[in-house]
C-alpha cells in the first residue's frame, strides 16, 4: 500500500471529507498560510479556495460559538487551534454548549456536526504553555467525542469519521507525529471512533497507549521481546467514547496494565483506564496497574530539564521489566534521536 | 441617532408601510400574549411546581415584540437567560414552554432545558442559553452561514445590557463588522445585572452604541418600552442588514419589573439595591398601556376591542397551561437519550 506523513494523510482525510460535503468548511488561526498547518491545509486551500477554507482573528471562544451557530443552520465547520492549549478560551462554547447541544434542548435543537482540530505540542522549549494536551480534560464532559490519531491511516481515517459525525469532535494531533510515515489507503475509508487498535498482540503485558506514546511503546515492546517479553500494545485511538471491551479481553489475556500518556496523571487518561481495570478486571491483574506519564509539573523549558519531564521508551521498557520483577540492566539507549526542528 | 450611510428619508417608505391599522393592533395583542403568558407563569410559579430558576421578562415585553414583528419567519432568533419574551415572540408554543418549566416530556427541550435553554426550531427561535454572552457568537455564526450561502435572512441576538461587559461580545462584534456579517445585536437594557446598578459596572456616560461604532457598526438607542419605537429601528436595522450593510447593534432602555430570578417584586422581598417608587415610576411606562393608548389616541381600537382580546388571550393561556400540567414526565429509561 501506499506510504503517507501524517501530515499529508490529515490533508488527504481533509480534502476528500470537502469533496464529498460542500457544507463543509475550515476556520482558525493560520488555515490558509501558504505553509498550511504544517503542509495539511495546503491542498484544501488550493482545490477550494478561501470560500471554504479561511484565516480568523485570535478569538478562541466567539469564534467557536461561530462555528456553533454555522452548524445549527446547515453548515460543518473545522475549526482549527495550532496548539490545543488555546482551546481553553474556548472551553465555554465547547464544554458548555456545543457538548450539551443535543441533550440539553431535548434533541429539538438538531444536531451539531464540527470538528475542532487542535495540535498538540511537545519539548523544544515550547513550555508550560504550548506543550499540554487537553485530552483528558475534554473527555471529561458527556457529549464530545475525543479522538488522537497516532499513525497517517487514523488521521486520514479520523478524520474522515470525525467529519461524518453529527456530534462534536475534538481532534488531537501530536505534533511530533507530523512527518511519520505509514501506509494509508487512497479510498476515503472512515475509522470509526470509538474503537481501539490492538497495534501488536502479546500475551505477558498489556500496555494501553494513545497518541505519541504508542510510538514510544512500540519502541519499547520491541525491546522488550529481547528479554523475552511478549507485549501487547493498544492504541486507544479515542478517548471518549472509550472501547472498553478490547481493553478488558487484553487485560483479561495478559493479567498486567500498563498505561501510558502524553499528559499528567492526575484525573487523566491513565487514571481512567486504571480504574477501568480496578473495577472491571481486579480479578484477571497479576500485579498493581502501572502509570506512565508526565512529570506532576508545568512543561519546563530548559533541555535538561525537559529530559526528565517525559516519559521516553527506555521509561516504559524499564517500568515494564520492573512489573514482571526483572531487571533493567540490559536496556541500552533505545529512545529515538530527537530530530525536531524549532521553533515550532 | 442612526449612523452610517442610511438615513432615516431613505428608508421612509418602510416606515410608511409600518403602522397600518393591523399591523399595530397586533403588535399590541403580541405584547398582550407575552405578558399575560409571563404573569400567569409568575402566579403559578410561586406553587413551587415548576422546579427551574426562571428570570421573568415582564415590563421589557416590547423589545421582543417590536423586534420579532420586523423579522422573517426564516430569520433565527437567539436569546438568553431571559428568555421567554424572545420565544413567545418569533411563536414559540407556550404550551411547549410551560411544559418545559414543569419539566414535562412535551416540553420544548423534552424537560432537559428548564427555562433558560429553550428552542423552537420550526420558528426560527434556534436557542437560549444561560451563560453570558454565550449566544452573541452564535448568532453571528448563523449569519455567517447566510452569508457564505448567500441566503436572505439575518440572524438576531438578544441580549442584557451585562452582556457588553463579557469579552466575547467583543470578539463578536469584531468579527461581525469584519465580515460584514447579517446580523442584529439587540440589547435590553435594563439598567440591573442581578442587583449591580450600571454605574458598579460601567463607566460614567457610557453609550453602548459608541462602544458599537468603535467596530463600524452603526447603532441606535430607542425607548425600549415603546413597542412602536422598537418596531420602527429594528425594521430600519433589518433592512439595512439585509441590504448587506453588515451587522446592527440595538440598544432598548427598558426595565424589569420582577426579581432577578424568581416571581416575586424585589420590596415583597425586602431587597434595597432598587426602590418600589423607581419600580413604580417604570410601571407607568408599561409598553403595554403605552401601546393600548396609542391605539385608542389613534383611534385605531375602541376600549371594547381591547377588553375582548384581553379575554381571548387570557383563555388561551389558560388552555395551554391546563395542557402543559396534564403532559407526561420523562421516563427514567430515557436519561441517556440525546448525548450525541
Ligand atoms: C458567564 C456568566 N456569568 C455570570 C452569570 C450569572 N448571571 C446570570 S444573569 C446575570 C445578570 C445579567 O444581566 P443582564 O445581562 O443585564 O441581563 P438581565 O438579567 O438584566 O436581563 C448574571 C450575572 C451567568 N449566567 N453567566
Ligand atoms: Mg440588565
Amino acid at each position: 500500500m501506499r506510504v503517507l506523513k501524517y501530515w499529508q494523510a490529515l490533508s488527504e482525510g481533509l480534502v476528500q471529507a470537502m469533496e464529498q460535503d460542500p457544507d463543509i468548511f475550515v476556520t482558525g488561526i493560520s488555515v490558509d498560510y501558504s505553509s498550511g498547518v504544517f503542509g495539511s491545509t495546503v491542498e484544501a486551500c488550493k482545490r477550494f479556495g478561501k470560500k471554504r477554507i479561511f484565516d480568523a482573528p485570535s478569538m478562541e471562544n466567539a469564534l467557536t460559538g461561530i462555528a456553533i451557530g454555522a452548524a445549527a443552520v446547515g453548515k460543518r465547520p473545522v475549526v482549527f487551534h495550532p496548539r490545543n492549549d488555546f482551546m481553553f478560551l474556548a472551553f465555554d462554547q465547547m464544554i458548555n454548549l456545543a457538548a450539551k447541544w443535543k441533550y440539553m434542548y431535548g434533541g429539538n435543537a438538531g444536531e451539531l456536526p464540527i470538528v475542532f482540530r487542535a495540535i498538540v505540542g511537545k519539548g523544544w522549549g515550547q513550555g508550560a504553555t504550548h506543550s499540554q494536551s487537553l485530552h483528558a480534560v475534554l473527555a471529561h464532559f458527556p457529549g464530545l467525542k475525543v479522538v488522537l490519531p497516532a499513525s497517517p491511516k487514523d488521521a486520514k481515517g479520523l478524520t474522515l469519521s470525525a467529519l461524518q459525525s453529527n456530534s462534536p469532535v475534538v481532534i488531537l494531533e501530536h505534533r511530533s507525529l507530523y512527518n511519520i510515515e505509514g501506509e494509508v489507503s487512497e479510498e476515503p475509508i472512515a475509522v470509526p471512533i470509538g474503537k481501539a487498535e490492538i497495534v501488536r498482540s502479546g500475551s505477558d503485558v498489556t500496555i494501553v497507549a494513545a497518541s505519541l506514546m504508542v510510538h514510544e511503546a512500540k519502541i519499547a515492546a520491541i525491546e522488550l521481546e529481547k528479554e523475552g517479553i511478549d507485549v501487547e500494545l493498544i492504541d486507544i485511538r479515542s478517548l471518549r467514547p472509550l472501547d472498553e471491551e478490547t481493553i478488558l479481553a487484553s487485560i483479561k489475556k495478559t493479567g498486567r496494565l500498563i498505561v501510558v500518556d502524553t499528559s499528567w496523571e492526575m484525573c487523566g487518561l491513565t487514571s481512567e483506564i486504571a480504574a477501568l481495570a480496578a473495577e472491571k478486571a481486579f480479578y484477571s491483574l497479576k500485579a498493581p496497574v502501572k502509570r506512565i506519564a508526565l512529570a506532576n509539573c508545568p512543561a519546563p523549558v530548559s533541555l535538561s530539564l525537559e529530559n526528565v519531564f517525559y516519559p521516553k521508551p527506555s521509561t516504559i521498557a524499564k517500568a515494564t521489566l520492573a512489573l514482571l520483577n526483572k531487571s533493567s540492566d540490559r536496556i541500552g539507549n533505545i529512545d529515538p534521536e530527537d530530530t525536531f526542528k524549532g521553533p515550532y | 441617532m442612526i449612523s452610517g450611510t442610511y438615513t432615516k428619508e431613505s428608508a421612509s417608505h418602510i416606515i410608511d408601510k409600518i403602522f397600518t391599522n393591523e399591523k399595530a393592533s397586533h403588535l399590541y395583542r403580541q405584547l398582550l400574549w407575552l405578558r399575560q403568558s409571563e404573569e400567569t407563569l409568575a402566579r403559578l410559579y410561586k406553587e413551587q411546581e415548576m422546579r427551574t430558576p426562571t428570570h421573568f421578562g415582564t415590563g421589557q415585553e416590547a423589545v421582543a415584540v417590536g423586534v420579532c414583528e420586523a423579522l422573517e419567519c426564516e430569520d433565527v432568533v437567539y436569546s438568553h437567560h431571559r428568555c421567554h419574551n424572545h420565544y413567545l415572540a418569533k411563536g414559540g408554543d407556550l404550551f411547549k414552554l410551560v411544559a418545559e418549566l414543569y419539566g414535562r416530556i412535551d416540553g420544548c427541550s423534552a424537560g432537559r432545558g428548564g427555562s433558560v435553554h429553550l428552542t423552537a426550531r420550526e420558528k426560527g427561535f434556534v436557542i437560549s442559553s444561560a451563560i453570558l454572552a454565550q449566544t452573541i457568537p452564535v448568532a453571528t455564526g448563523s449569519a455567517l452561514a447566510f452569508k457564505m450561502d448567500d441566503k436572505p435572512n439575518i440572524a438576531v441576538c438578544f441580549f442584557g445590557e451585562a452582556t457588553c461587559e463579557e469579552g466575547a461580545f467583543y470578539e463578536s462584534m469584531n468579527y461581525a463588522s469584519t465580515y460584514k456579517l447579517p446580523v442584529l445585536f439587540v440589547c435590553e437594557n435594563n439598567l440591573y445585572s442581578t442587583e449591580s446598578p450600571l454605574n458598579t459596572r460601567q463607566p460614567e456616560d457610557t453609550e453602548l452604541c459608541e462602544r458599537a461604532r468603535a467596530f463600524k457598526i452603526s447603532s441606535e438607542k430607542v425607548d425600549g418600552n415603546d413597542v412602536y419605537a422598537v418596531y420602527q429601528a429594528a425594521s430600519l436595522a433589518v433592512a439595512r442588514i439585509r441590504a448587506g450593510k453588515g451587522p446592527f447593534f440595538l440598544e432598548c432602555m427598558t426595565y424589569r419589573w420582577r426579581e432577578h430570578v424568581g416571581p416575586c417584586f424585589d420590596h415583597e422581598v425586602n431587597r434595597t439595591y432598587r426602590s418600589k417608587e423607581e419600580l413604580e415610576s417604570w410601571m407607568e411606562k408599561c409598553p403595554v398601556k403605552k401601546a393600548a393608548s396609542y391605539l385608542l389616541r389613534n383611534e385605531m381600537v375602541t376600549k371594547d376591542e381591547l377588553s375582548q382580546w384581553n379575554f381571548e388571550i387570557e383563555e388561551r393561556v389558560q388552555k395551554a397551561v391546563t395542557l402543559a400540567k396534564q403532559s407526561g414526565w420523562p421516563k427514567a429509561l430515557e436519561l441517556f437519550e440525546n448525548v450525541w
